[in-house]
């Protein structure tokens, strides 16, 4: 990785000083460390990983992809030409992003069904826009220097949700129908390796080499997954949404992969928004 | 067209604090793509900065520097509401400027 080179260094130089204060509480981010204290007591380690995130966000390239999506969203495209900005409706009135994506996956009369953010936007970029739902599903996830227009438009989408309370609708039977699936498919074990979601998600306190994994089952661990999403990943410099990392995850447990926009990953996310309810969300991340 | 960059300029203290981050995929010119084939060296090569009409930096960039990179630096002796002029320009004579005013 030698990208951002520098925000390494500074946090290499920072995280030699503040082994030597680990003992101290964290004396900047006061809101921040009480939250963690509630979960527990953070490790000297953690801690560093926290502080080099922080220096991250004050840059992050996941602007740049929200401009893209500003682009995408207003102009006049496919082969109906009409934009996203004069027809699609993602749950709070045509062209309304103002606090969407914290209150997505919700239930659409029109189409009755739930949807998440990026499969409400595919399915407004087919219905209105007129492009085919199997070109947007050829090559959903970023690569290299390719980053799809789902993904784009996904990031300006969440930018409108910046510092707002997840509010994931629980009224409709439908709503509650979905994350009762999604419970289920995250408890679901199969596969050659007899996994599910929950062999990682359902524990506090495992990780993956250094990478900490939520307990996604627990307000504290949904919103750690849900925070940073969508998300600029270092590795590679690329742009990833949800439905990328909900893909991955399938992948990395060896089950066939689900495709693009898929219902069970709109329950999947159900699952792990509402139980983060109620916490507020920061906005587009950035990503290791 | 090169993607718009996004420029943050405030005033700290007596001097301006400029953060600028751009868009480019910075292709070393070393990778190769699935085929086996080099991927082709991109990156930017020049960058410039104007504060209030006066050149503050004029620099020479390398394929060390990050896709998608973030520069930061201050300077001394700017006022709030002078004009930030930044401007690229890369190995494939692709450029792109942008202004912001110090706030």
């Amino acid at each position: 990785m030698k990208k951002r080179i520098g925000a390494l260094v500074a946090a290499a130089a920072m995280s030699a000083s503040f082994a030597v204060l680990a003992q101290q509480p964290a004396k900047k981010p006061a809101a921040k460390a009480q939250a963690k204290a509630a979960q527990k007591a953070p490790d000297a380690t953690t801690a560093d990983f926290e502080k080099f995130r922080d220096v991250l966000e004050e840059d992050n390239p996941a602007e740049l992809f929200e401009a893209k999506g500003e682009e995408l969203w207003k102009a006049k495209r496919g082969p109906n030409n009409v934009s996203l900005a004069e027809s699609c409706d993602m749950g709070r009135g045509v062209g309304v992003l103002k606090g969407a994506y914290v209150q997505l996956p919700r239930y659409f009369a029109d189409v009755d069904a739930v949807m998440d953010a990026e499969r409400r936007i595919a399915h407004c970029m087919v219905k209105y826009q007129g492009f085919k739902a199997e070109d947007l599903a050829k090559k959903p996830f970023s690569s290299g220097n390719y980053t799809p227009e789902l993904v784009s438009l996904t990031t300006y989408v969440a930018g409108h949700s910046r510092k707002m309370k997840i509010a994931i609708p629980q009224k409709h039977p439908k709503e509650k129908e979905t994350y009762q699936i999604g419970k289920e498919i995250f408890a679901y074990r199969a596969g050659p390796w007899d996994f599910s979601c929950s062999t990682c998600h359902g524990e506090d306190g495992k990780r993956i080499r250094t990478q900490n994994l939520p307990n996604l089952s627990t307000p504290e661990g949904a919103i750690r997954a849900f925070q940073g999403w969508p998300g600029y990943r270092m590795t590679g410099g690329v742009m990833h949404t949800l439905q990328w990392r909900m893909n991955d995850c399938f992948r990395q447990q060896r089950f066939p992969e689900p495709n693009y926009v898929s219902p069970s990953i709109t329950a999947l996310l159900s699952y792990m928004g509402v139980n983060a309810n109620g916490q507020v969300y920061k906005g587009p991340g950035i990503k290791r | 067209m090169a993607d718009p960059m996004k420029i943050r300029a405030q005033m700290k203290g007596d001097s301006a604090e400029i953060r600028v981050l751009m868009s480019h995929p910075m292709e070393t010119g070393q990778r190769k793509d699935n085929a086996g084939n080099v991927v082709p060296a991109h990156f930017i090569q020049s960058i410039t900065v104007d504060v209030g009409g006066k050149r503050v930096i004029q620099g020479q960039t390398g394929p060390a520097i990050s896709r998608n990179p973030v520069f930061g630096f201050k300077v001394k002796g700017a006022k709030a509401g002078d004009k930030v002029v930044i401007n690229w320009v890369d190995n494939k004579g692709d450029k792109r400027t942008d202004e912001a005013t110090i706030s």
